[in-house]
């Protein structure tokens, strides 16, 4: 039986998958200890298991469990890594690189960056949303000292070249940061390998609960930072604060499972997003936002032309999906990561993310491939640019009254 | 966001959609708003003898508050004279259907597609606006 609404928001957050709150929650109850207690078996248990998460996390990105340091989730790290590293680092330089599709998580962070003397260099992406490699070198300078790009995507869920980018940053002597909020069990991270120094994660993205994240500081080349959250010296000094041990286990299980699971999950994924592409690509005037071929399998962001997303929303409300426009959100502005792919404003106006994940099924994207077309076709006869684009009329050549 | 149960009900069976054709006796057109703010409306009202509102169509491309408050004005143009129809106040709009202030736009903007439509009408029938 279908159970309505249907969940398509995965990338927002998705549900902690049964397997880790069965794990998680004796920590909350018996096993209650306070991981920084030396004393007592109370503290020696709570803290086997945060180690053991620590390395069960370490594991799937093949990094040392040394190099991972706990936090309240990617917002955190992100702050951490941006200020921590730029803080430290200010005597070689004050300049840092990111994207203008970057989390607001980053974005906002260089801003205040920004009022803290730093300046920051943002870059444009492609219409594909990937950064062009050449762009990305230009914009270093010899007082950079940070390039901070996303592995995944939130949006669009493309994947950025982030092993070109980690050799080209290491040959100058700059540090990378990488959000990898919404890659993790999507896309394989090998630390050996890629040279990154410092690496944002969250748990509830992959199954995990919400309040929870890490963040990946390398030990060779040694990263260094200056904390930002002062206290008792937990986590080297990196982050103080006692360890909330039921979430810290909740996300080691997690990201224990996704290092098992990712390999077929993500195929058996990107069977659905296919098959939602297909059912949908009748439609006329539909557009992917984002590449295609350099894209997580869960993702796909799609504007319907000449139909405007929140009605949109409001129409296919047995779908849990978000707009790539934030009417939703008051400000009124079309999404920023799709004005920087240039999309014009009818288009960005005209966007829903679909992201896919374990749970979803093939009647549930069924589902939604008969609302969908229903709905289009209703607020297209609603809409006044459909019916002048019917008649032949070239939009751009209409004088609106922008208010 | 929760909308109120007008702005859904006009949503869900919205009055009055559609469009006359441009040169149909008596027909006046409205466009207003902009696709780059996410909100154009085409208001199109069909006046009879003595420049009463006989008939009204609409189309709307915006969020459900912008078809709503579109779909509402076409049943209130309908039976009023032009100058009648001046009066209707973005106020009025916004309270009946009970519009949150972010949404007041929409309001405003059913109001200008009003009085853009009446202005077409007066400068095809050559009176001053």
């Amino acid at each position: 039986m279908l159970k309505l609404p249907i969940y398509l928001d995965y990338s927002a957050t998705t549900p902690v998958d049964p397997r880790v709150a069965e794990r998680m929650i004796p920590y909350l109850v018996e096993k209650f200890g306070n991981p920084a207690s030396r004393s007592h078996s109370f503290g020696w248990e709570a803290e086997a298991a945060v180690e053991e998460a620590r390395e069960e996390v370490a594991k799937l990105v093949h990094a040392d469990p040394k190099e991972i340091v706990w936090t309240s989730g990617a917002t955190e790290s992100n702050n951490l890594a941006l200020k921590g590293a730029a803080q430290f680092y200010s005597g070689k330089g004050k300049h840092l690189v990111t994207v203008k599709t970057e989390h607001k998580a980053v974005l906002d962070t260089c801003r205040e960056l920004e009022r803290q003397g730093f300046t920051v260099t943002y870059l444009d992406v492609q219409e594909n949303g990937l950064v062009d490699l050449a762009a990305f070198t230009a914009a270093l300078r010899p007082d950079t000292t940070l390039a901070s790009v996303m592995f995944v995507n939130n949006e669009i869920g493309v994947i950025q070249p982030i092993a070109e980018m980690g050799e080209i940053c290491r040959s100058r002597g700059i540090l990378l940061h990488v959000d990898a909020a919404q890659a993790t069990g999507k896309v394989a991270i090998d630390l050996e390998t890629l040279k990154v120094d410092l690496m944002s994660f969250s748990a509830h993205k992959t199954y995990g609960p919400k309040g929870v994240g890490a963040l990946y500081v390398r030990r060779k080349p040694r990263v260094r930072l200056n904390a930002q959250m002062h206290g008792g010296g937990h986590e080297r000094g990196f982050r103080s604060g006692t360890l909330p041990t039921h979430q810290i286990v909740g996300m080691g299980e997690a990201f224990r499972l996704a290092r098992l699971e990712m390999g077929a999950e993500n195929e058996r994924i990107r069977m659905l997003r296919d098959r939602l592409l297909r059912g949908l690509s009748d439609i006329e005037e539909v557009y992917v936002n984002g590449d295609m071929e350099h894209r997580v399998p869960h993702n796909l962001n799609l504007s319907f032309a000449y139909v405007e997303g929140e009605s949109l929303l409001m129409a296919i409300k047995d779908l849990a999906v978000s707009s790539g426009s934030a009417c939703t959100s008051a400000s009124l502005e079309p999404s920023y990561v799709l004005r920087a792919l240039g999309r014009n404003d009818e288009l960005a106006h005209s966007s829903i993310r679909f992201t896919l994940g374990r749970f979803t099924t093939e009647e549930e994207v069924d589902h939604a491939i008969r609302l969908l077309h229903d709905k289009i076709s209703r607020l297209r006869e609603l809409s006044p640019l459909w019916e002048m684009v019917q008649d032949g009329v070239d939009l751009n050549t209409v004088q609106w009254a922008a208010h | 966001m929760a909308y109120s149960v007008k702005v859904l009900d006009h949503y869900e069976n919205p009055r009055n959609v559609g469009s006359f054709a441009k040169d149909e006796e008596g027909v006046a057109t409205g466009m207003v708003g902009a696709p780059a703010c996410g909100d154009v409306m085409k208001l199109q009202i069909k006046v009879g003898k003595g420049g009463v509102i006989e008939d009204a169509k609409f189309k709307t491309y915006g969020c459900g508050s912008a078809i709503a408050s579109s779909s509402l004005v076409t049943e209130w143009v309908k039976g009023r004279t032009i100058d009648q129809a001046m009066d209707i106040r973005n106020t009025q709009i916004a309270e009946e259907l009970a519009l949150p202030p972010v949404k007041i736009h929409c309001s405003i903007l059913a109001e200008d597609a009003i009085k853009a439509a009446v202005a077409d009408y007066r400068k095809k029938h050559g009176e001053q606006a």
